[in-house]
């Protein structure tokens, strides 16, 4: 798609920071999802909870209990103290894992404005023991019904589509439904003309109970990037504890800008089975954001409280060529492509 | 010569021994025991086909592990007419475990990238045991553009267990380089046809997978994780592979059932180790059939295609999949 052709449609980045519309349009979802083949496993069960105003509610409330231990340098915390520093402990700085709906609190303006694909539910494919079972404790314990949350909001005004991974349900594996939400959110970015942001902290990676069927969602997340990144689209990937394996080999390591949390774990093998293959212990810090950044594997490490501020400048800096040229009376002449 | 036989194999190998004992009686005594001989005979072309039939998903692992199963330069040596190896990733360093080059299948110039495993213990730690760095990946992602450019069509051969787990892969970005290579496959506009020779695990695999087609031979495994892997992680202990082998569904005709491969190539009777001449042959036949069908389709539709295959397995038997929004014209560069 060249470059032009957007400028001269009007394309979203023309009016993006011009006009502020209060709310971006995105494409509607056509068909509904189907309920799987008669005789098939239904994993369709959980119902979406919705608020008065008729959003999804995605994940539980604050985390219960009135006291916290900082994982890291064991003190204990008061819940109420570390929520205000971002669940980032207040003695050593160490960055505790947060929920999906805690990371939306913390990133966007008001949460999110639109939930994409809340109901979209995957199948058993392999008929795999004890999946279901498993997926049905997820769903409970995270009042999730998928490991993803994806939808549309702001930042410091930007509007974003934006996902993010929840390690509590089924340590934020990648099975179909998962791959198939990333690469959906990818598509309407891309129809909407919108920057992408997606936190990813996927344990494993791909999901082992969807066996190659989960392998393949690599591949579906990937070329959704490809399609989304061709049409000039800007992908921002925030990589937190713990991004690893089919997920990191995937949608983690394709931004245009790879942020990291610090401390995270990052990398495509866990540190067990390299230690068994190579028998020997790992240096300390291997696999850390921090390790990451030496070697020249991510653009930078960002303290969490200081997220939402740096994304937000991020997104300023990718104005399209049109729109600063615009501000500075210089003659508009075609971007590189 | 027989090669070594598999615990399974052995009532078949037994029947085989005494078949040879009469014949070589019958031979030096002059007596006739044609009509003895073509019994055990059939008795063994019936056992054969019984313990063939009924192979459990870790008997067939093992097959695709065999020490004699042929290596990918096996192969190459085999439906190549002419075959030059190419060196090297341009950042880095040549990674044995990947070899890559351009030969003549059938006429046709065409780029061939595989895992290569090696043949005896010397040549598999040479080889790291057919286990990549990102080196590798990044060696199969240069041929693969340099095919592009020249408009050749690039087969792959996958015989890999998983990318290579040790600190200098992580150290070069095993991950990233996984996924970029993904994505540099994903995007070719040339026709890809990948075959799955022997083992084809994780994203080590998917790294030199994603094609046009994806065929796959009667014995080969695929799946998401090593049973070992899987055992060891879901259960803690990775003597329960035989199990996680059948649960993990990685056997051909799984994956062809699933929807993520296209074909499977029948093997030689007892697998490709027996008759790699034979199995060759079979890949051969079904590489050039499947690249004449590619070549005509223009370079954008083809791209169009691949993505499409992934996005939608033509065999969704467990569910449904609603067509998603508006979907993006195909992404054609990086
Ligand atoms: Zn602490």
């Amino acid at each position: 798609m060249p470059g032009e052709s957007r400028h001269s449609e009007g394309g979203f980045f023309n009016n993006l920071f011009r006009s502020r519309p209060r709310y971006v349009t995105v494409q509607p979802r056509s068909a509904p999802v189907e309920a799987p083949a008669a005789g098939e496993p239904s994993l369709t069960a959980v119902p979406v909870r919705r608020d008065e105003r008729g959003r999804p509610v995605y994940g539980r409330e604050v985390p219960d209990g009135l006291w916290t231990k900082c994982e890291a340098c064991g003190q204990i915390l008061y819940t109420k103290e570390l929520a205000k520093n971002l669940y980032v402990c207040y003695r050593c700085q160490a960055h505790q894992r947060i929920s999906a709906r805690e990371r939306l609190n913390q990133i966007l303006d008001q949460g999110l404005e639109e939930e994409f694909d809340a109901d979209l539910v995957g199948g058993d494919p392999l008929q795999f023991p004890e999946y279901q079972e498993k997926l049905r404790q997820a769903r409970e314990k995270t009042q999730l019904v998928e490991a993803v949350v994806c939808g549309r909001g702001r930042i410091e005004d930007e509007p974003v589509c934006v996902g993010v991974l929840d390690f509590a349900f089924m340590g934020g594996s990648m099975g179909w439904a998962v791959g198939e939400k990333v690469a959906r959110l990818f598509d309407r970015a891309t129809a909407a003309s919108l920057p992408v942001i997606i936190f990813s902290s996927g344990g494993g990676g791909a999901r082992m109970q969807e066996g190659v069927v989960s392998l393949m969602q690599m591949a579906t997340t990937t070329q959704a990037i490809a399609r989304f990144s061709a049409a000039g689209g800007l992908y921002i990937a925030v990589l937190t504890d713990p991004t690893m394996g089919g997920i990191y080999a995937s949608f983690g390591s394709l931004g245009d800008v790879i942020l990291a949390e610090p401390g995270a774990r990052i990398g495509f093998t866990g540190p067990r089975v390299i230690e068994q293959t190579i028998r020997q212990k790992l240096p300390a810090g291997f696999q850390t954001a921090e390790f990451l950044l030496k070697n020249g594997m991510v653009d930078a490490v960002v303290d969490r409280r200081e997220m939402r501020r740096f994304l937000a400048r991020l997104l300023r800096l990718h104005r399209k060529r049109g729109e600063w040229c615009d501000s500075r009376s210089i003659r508009v002449g075609e971007a590189p492509r | 010569m027989t090669p070594e036989a598999f615990e399974w194999e052995k009532p078949l190998a037994e029947l085989e021994r005494r078949i040879a004992e009469l014949r070589s009686f019958s031979e030096e005594k002059g007596i006739d025991l044609s009509g003895e001989i073509a019994t055990l005979e059939e008795r063994a072309v019936a056992l054969r086909q019984e313990i063939y039939r009924n192979l459990t998903p870790w008997q067939r692992v093992q097959i695709a592990r065999h020490p004699r199963r042929p290596t990918a330069l096996d192969y190459i040596s085999r439906i190549c007419d002419d075959f030059i190896e190419l060196h090297g990733d341009r950042t880095f360093r040549d990674d044995p475990a990947v070899v890559g080059g351009i030969g003549l299948l059938d006429g046709i110039p065409v780029t061939i990238i595989g895992t290569q495993k090696g043949r005896d213990t010397k040549e598999n730690l040479a080889r790291n045991f057919g286990l990549p760095h990102p080196e590798g990946f990044r060696k199969a992602m240069r041929l693969a553009r340099q095919a592009e450019k020249f408009g050749r069509p690039v087969v792959t051969l996958i015989d890999i267990v998983g990318a290579y787990p040790g600190i200098e892969a992580e150290e070069r970005g095993q991950g990233l380089v996984i996924a970029e290579s993904i994505r540099t496959f994903s995007v070719l506009r040339t026709p890809v046809v990948c075959a799955i020779t022997g083992e084809a695990g994780s994203g080590g695999a998917l790294a030199i997978g994603v094609g046009d087609r994806v065929l796959m031979m009667e014995y080969a495994w695929h799946s998401v994780i090593s049973p070992e892997g899987c055992a060891s992680i879901l259960w803690k202990d990775a003597g329960r592979a035989p199990e996680a082998a059948a649960a993990l569904r990685l056997t051909a005709e799984e994956c062809l059932r699933l929807g993520v491969v296209d074909e499977i190539l029948p093997e030689p009777p007892g697998g490709a180790h027996r008759d790699p001449d034979k199995a060759a042959a079979v890949l051969k036949e079904a590489l050039v059939r499947h690249i004449a069908e590619l070549l005509p389709i223009p370079p954008d539709e083809l791209v169009r295609q691949r993505q499409e295959r992934y996005r939608h397995h033509r065999s969704r038997p467990h569910w449904q999949m609603p067509p998603g929004p508006a979907s993006a014209p195909a992404a054609t560069g990086e």
